[in-house]
Parts: structure tokens; C-alpha cells; sequence
């Protein structure tokens, strides 16, 4: 039932909402005093709309987090946006691109936690051991919205209770490592929502946790974002995970986003020889008779120094033909929103073989 | 809470007795006693004493007598009449040496220890911070300086350079006439005009260890996830540090609150002996070397004192500053 209500988009009229969050064409490359410059994220598009949830998922070291944390200028100060925007526009306000801003400037702070805000994925560790639940909440509160300490925890009480936490108000005074898993990331989700941010970035906020706390969680986020109606990055390399939150999915490797589009669209068809290999890795319920062995995807991720000029998924992938290894592919318009970068989407028909 | 406290108050008494016993043990150890010094003294002097006279002065002090008995003399007179025996040397009750000389210890301790932390504290964070900028690499040098230089050596150059430059010395905590006045304004500018060297020489050693510990300690904090989220709240990078990682990284150094009063005693004497300082320091070493045993049994004590309340003092600050500690052991 879930799934049929998010098909609707927030708001009912047009298919086409004017996204919140565009990032385009965005290169982060992280410098090191002994080793050559690493060019962690190379090409990055992702758009974000009001009231749906974009996953952006791949491997380990893909550049999923590296990209989350740029969108608040979070990374250290050795990791340079190179090339592309981050443009953020708020509702009734004029763009800001984010990638041009300075990282402890003012502007820069009022976007962080109050319009943008995030979600990490150890709770214990992402929250300070000495500092109560509450006085971490409250902050969220007092730096951005100037409230006196005692209104500041009336509304953290009130977020607490909301994200279904039991005795808000005494757990308010508790310290982290007092709390479990589960609790400890609902009250990570209530301090991310204190100021009613119109952006949510979730990084991996389930993976720390249990499978059915997991199942919790993501009930409370979907639930949230109903209410606040806002726009959430969901990172994750689980594709259950996907399946159950998100309306879009971007597929990352190595570095770039080789495609977005409606989870329908990507998961149904996917179009990029990578995606189309993640999906043949997931295990399928079936009949004794039906089953058939799965196809892991051959090779292992190169690092980025050996990355190819050209598609990164060129040493894997069983379709590769000349212009992979050194032709960067284009991004490719699929209709309904749906992109991808791969050479075999632009090639001439008449080369396909019979 | 008042459980944990009760708890330590105990151990601290039973503490202090072993003190008290091992204390009186130890000054007993070298063999002969004050009266064998003395007599050595008066022959050495040429001077001859009468074999009756000793004979009364043994039984006077009680020495001859077992050592329990002994023991148990000086003891009962500390706890029930506040009595630490009479100093030999000085021919004088010990507690009326020994109050002024440990006051002038305490305070003077106590102030290199503020300064220390005034010092440590915002050079730590900003080496920290700054992680291999110049600033951090000064701090570094200086830090590994004032922990390589002995403090009396330190106090010498000091001397030295003052009296070089400003043709002044530096030794004593009062003016000759400041000795015995009240405290009064101008004896509080007097002492600081006297004390600032030894403050500075007994807090060095210190503030560069401080440093280094507070860079190490702050170091690993910063790269904590916790520190991102602060910095996703948009608090500014300032308030960020000073409100989550220094303050976990302060923890470990409050523990050593503790120690660093008795250390900054008995590091103290030589220094003390070299800037010429109304202290402890001096006076305990003077007593062990003429065998002078009650005054030395009762400054050893005091030590002993000193670092079992400031272990308490330190393990109480801990389970107020960390929650851990406070919840974590019922």
C-alpha cells in the first residue's frame, strides 16, 4: 500500500516538480602529501525532488558518502570540488550553489541542519558520548531558530515522542550509550528534523543496525517524509533497502553515477551494463526447478588510479567495445526521467550485431 | 553518588594509615637516630656529653622502645591531640614548622598548576587544531624544551639572566621585611613579584607535557563521526572543538589532577632549595638528613595526604565531567 501512495507525488498536479537539489557534473578529488591526487568522485549528477526519496546506491568506496558529505561541504579540507554545482533552491528563495560557498562561512552554516540536514550511519559514534540526547537536540534549536533553552526542549520532547521514542521526556536527559541502537538512530532522525529541513540526507542510516529495527527505521523515515514533505538522499548498498524507500535510484561506480531514473524504470529495465549486473547478483525466490546459479558480476573494482579514461565499468563489463576505454560516455536521455551513461545506449543501430 | 563517596572516604582513611605505618617504618630504617647524629655533631665540635644526660634524653623521646610502641606514641598524640611530635633540630613542636612551609608549598603548587593549565590548554588545542602549521611545530619544539631541561637547571638560567639583565635576584617568595606581615595588598604584590619565577620554573615541565598529551588526546577526537555531526548542525568550526572533542579530550587529564600534587611537591624541592623557597620540599630533605624523625614522619604524611585527597579530588571531578564513568559503575 506504501508503494501506491508514493507513486503520487507530493503536491498531486505535475509529474515534473522543480527539483530542490541539483548536482551536476560534480568532481571531488581528494590530494594527499605521498601519494598522487585521487579523484574519488568523478561525474555526478543527481536531482532531488520535494517529497521523494533518490537512492543512491553501489559498492563500497564508490563515492556514495563522499558525495552525501559535499552537499554540506562536510569532507576535509585535503577534498576539493573540482569541477560542477551543487545547486540548492529552496522554496521561494534565489539558488545557492553549495560548491562555491566557504566551508565554516555564514551562509554555508545557516543551510547546514536547518534546510539541508543529515542522518549518519553509526549512531553511537555520529552522537558525542557526553553531552545528554537532549542538550544535542536542543542545539539544533538555538543556533538556527534563536529559541531560549527551556522552548528548545519542550520541542525536543515533542520530536522524540514523535519518532517513537517511550518517555520522551526523561529519555531527553539520557546519555547516548544509554540508549539502544534503534532509539539512538530515532533520536539522530529527531535532531536532523528539528529545524524541518527541506532536504534530509540519510548516509547508510540502517546499516548499523538489526534487520528488524532496520524494517523500523525505514517505516519511520517514509512516515516523516510524509509529514515534512521533504526531499531525502537515501544512501545505500542494499537494494532490498532500496526497493522498500525510494522513488528513484541512482546506481554509482567507481566514482560516477552511470544511471538514474524511477526505481520502476531502473529495477524493471536497467539500461547500463552495471545496474543490469547488480541485478542479476540478487538472489531470486523460485521454484526448485527455475533456479539458476548467480551471476556475480566478473573482476573486481580496479582502483582509481587505474581507473579507465573512459567508462569506469570498462574492465568488467561483457559489452565493452572501442570507445569505452578512453570516450567518456555521454548522459543519455531515456524519457521519464530516466538517464544513463553507456556507450551502447548512443550506438548507431545499424552496428548491433544480428 | 554519596555511596561512591562514602566508599573512598574509607579506603582513604585505611590509606593513610599504611601511609603513616610505612612512613614511620622508613625514617627509622637508617640505622642510629637523631641522638646518634647529635652526639657525632657535639664530638665533632670537640665537645664532650655527659653519658647520663643522653641516657635521659633516650627516655624522654622514647627511642630504645619497641617499635609499635613507638609507633603507636606518635600516632595516638596526631589523632587525638593534633600533636606531631617535637622536631629535635629545631627544638620546636612540628606543627608549628611544618603549616606555614606547606601553606607556602600548596599555594605556590596550586598556582603553577592553574598556570600550567592556562598555558596548555588553548596551545594544545590550537597545535591540535592546526595540525602541522608552523604554530603546531613551535609548540612542539618547546614542548619537547621544557621537558628536556631539569627545572633546577631552568632556575639557574633564570637567575642568571636576571641578574645579567635586570641586575636583579630572584630567589625567596617575600621581601626581607614581607616575612611575617599579614596578608594585605601589598604583601600579595610582594609575593607575586617574588613568585613569578618559581611558578614559571615549576610549571614548565608540566605545561609541555600538558600540551603534548592535550594535542594526542585531541587529535583522535576530531576525527570522530560525532565532530561531523556537530558540523552538520551548522555550528560554527569554533564552537564545534570547544564544545564536543575538547571536551572529551579533557577527560583523561582530569584523572591527572590527582597526581600532580604530590608530583609538584617532591619535584619541587631541588628547585626550591635553589631559589631558596620557604617550602616543604627543603625542610623534609634538611630533616632526613639530620634524622630529624617526627618532622620528617609528618611531612611524609602530609605528602601522602596530599595525593590521596587529590586522587579523590580527581576521581570525583571525572564522574561529574563524564557520564560514562557517573552510570557506567553502579
Amino acid at each position: 500500500m506504501g508503494c501506491v501512495m508514493r507513486l503520487i507525488p507530493m503536491g498531486g498536479k505535475n509529474m515534473t516538480q522543480k527539483p530542490i537539489l541539483s548536482i551536476a557534473d560534480m568532481s571531488i578529488v581528494f590530494s594527499s602529501p605521498d601519494e598522487a591526487d585521487i579523484e574519488a568522485v568523478r561525474q555526478v549528477d543527481l536531482t532531488l525532488t520535494p517529497g521523494k526519496t533518490l537512492a543512491l546506491v553501489g559498492e563500497s568506496g564508490c563515492g556514495k558518502s563522499v558525495t552525501a558529505r559535499a552537499v554540506l561541504r562536510l569532507l576535509d579540507k585535503n577534498a576539493l570540488i573540482q569541477r560542477g554545482s551543487i545547486t540548492f533552491e529552496p522554496k521561494g528563495e534565489k539558488p545557492v550553489d553549495i560548491a562555491k560557498l566557504k566551508q565554516d562561512s555564514l551562509p554555508l552554516r545557516a543551510i547546514r541542519g536547518n534546510q539541508i540536514s543529515m542522518i549518519f550511519q553509526e549512531p553511537m559514534s555520529s552522537l558525542s558520548p557526553v553531552h545528554t540526547i537532549g542538550d544535542q537536540i536542543d542545539e539544533m534549536m538555538t543556533i538556527h531558530e534563536g529559541l531560549k533553552p527551556k522552548q528548545a526542549r519542550e520541542r525536543t520532547v515533542a520530536l522524540l515522542d514523535q519518532v517513537g521514542i517511550p518517555g520522551a521526556r526523561e529519555r531527553a536527559d539520557a546519555y547516548p550509550f544509554q540508549l539502544s541502537g534503534g532509539l539512538r538512530q530515532r533520536a539522530m532522525i529527531a535532531m536532523a528534523l528539528a529545524c524541518k529541513p527541506q532536504v534530509l540526507i540519510a548516509d547508510e542510516p540502517t546499516t548499523a543496525l538489526d534487520v528488524t529495527t532496520q524494517a523500523q527505521i525505514l517505516d519511520l523515515l517514509r512516515q516523516l517524509q510524509a509529514d515534512f514533505g521533504m526531499a531525502m538522499l537515501f544512501i545505500t548498498h542494499d537494494l532490498g533497502v532500496v526497493a522498500e524507500i525510494a522513488d528513484e535510484v541512482a546506481v554509482m561506480y567507481l566514482g560516477d553515477v552511470v544511471e538514474q531514473g524511477s526505481v520502476f524504470d531502473v529495477f524493471a529495465a536497467p539500461k547500463h551494463p552495471y545496474t543490469q549486473a547488480l541485478m542479476s547478483s540478487i538472489p531470486k525466490m523460485a521454484r526448485k526447478a527455475d533456479r539458476v546459479r548467480l551471476s556475480p558480476i566478473k573482476g573486481t573494482v580496479p582502483a582509481p588510479k587505474d581507473r579507465p579514461e573512459g567508462c569506469a565499468f570498462t574492465s568488467r563489463c561483457p559489452h565493452a567495445f572501442e570507445p569505452c576505454p578512453t570516450i567518456r560516455p555521454a548522459r543519455t536521455d531515456l524519457g521519464n526521467g530516466h538517464h544513463a551513461r553507456c556507450h551502447l545506449l548512443t550506438r548507431v543501430p545499424v552496428e548491433e550485431p544480428a | 553518588m554519596l555511596g561512591f563517596i562514602g566508599k573512598r572516604l574509607i579506603a582513604m582513611i585505611l590509606t593513610m594509615w599504611a601511609v603513616s605505618f610505612v612512613a614511620f617504618a622508613i625514617i627509622q630504617l637508617p640505622p642510629g637516630d637523631y641522638l646518634t647524629t647529635y652526639i657525632a655533631t657535639l664530638a665533632a665540635n670537640g665537645d664532650r656529653v655527659d653519658p647520663a644526660t643522653i641516657e635521659a634524653l633516650r627516655r624522654q623521646y622514647g627511642f630504645g622502645e619497641p617499635y609499635m610502641i613507638q609507633y603507636w606514641k606518635w600516632v595516638s598524640g596526631i589523632i587525638f591531640r593534633g600533636d606531631f611530635g617535637q622536631s629535635f633540630e629545631w627544638e620546636a613542636p612540628v606543627t608549628t614548622l611544618i603549616w606555614g612551609r606547606l601553606g607556602n608549598s600548596i599555594l605556590l603548587e596550586g598556582l603553577a598548576v592553574i598556570v600550567m593549565w592556562l598555558v596548555a590548554l588553548p596551545i594544545g588545542i590550537y597545535a591540535a587544531v592546526r595540525k602541522y602549521s608552523l604554530g603546531d611545530y613551535l609548540a612542539t619544539i618547546g614542548g619537547f624544551i621544557g621537558l628536556a631541561i631539569p627545572n633546577f637547571f631552568f632556575a639557574l638560567i633564570l637567575m642568571y639572566l636576571s641578574f645579567i639583565w635586570f641586575g636583579e635576584t630572584i630567589g625567596g617568595l617575600f621581601s626581607p621585611g614581607m616575612e611575617n606581615a599579614r596578608w594585605s595588598p601589598a604583601r600579595v604584590w610582594d609575593f607575586l613579584s617574588h613568585a613569578w619565577a618559581p611558578i614559571l620554573v615549576l610549571s614548565m615541565a608540566g605545561t609541555a607535557e600538558l600540551i603534548r598529551i592535550l594535542r594526542a588526546n585531541l587529535l583522535d577526537e576530531l576525527k570522530k563521526p560525532y565532530v561531523t555531526t556537530a558540523r552538520a548542525k551548522g555550528l560554527s568550526e569554533f564552537r564545534t572543538i570547544m564544545k564536543y572533542p575538547v571536551r572529551v579530550a579533557l577527560n583523561p587529564l582530569v584523572s591527572t589532577i590527582g597526581w600532580l600534587l604530590p608530583a609538584l611537591v617532591s619535584s619541587s624541592v631541588i628547585v626550591s632549595v635553589v631559589l631558596n623557597l620557604p617550602t616543604a620540599g627543603p625542610l623534609l630533605l634538611r630533616s632526613l638528613t639530620s634524622q630529624d624523625m617526627f618532622l620528617a614522619g609528618a611531612i611524609i604524611m602530609l605528602l601522602g595526604m596530599l595525593t590521596v585527597i587529590g586522587t579523590l579530588i580527581s576521581d570525583l571531578l571525572l564522574a561529574w565531567i563524564d557520564p560514562r564513568i557517573r552510570y557506567g559503575s553502579k
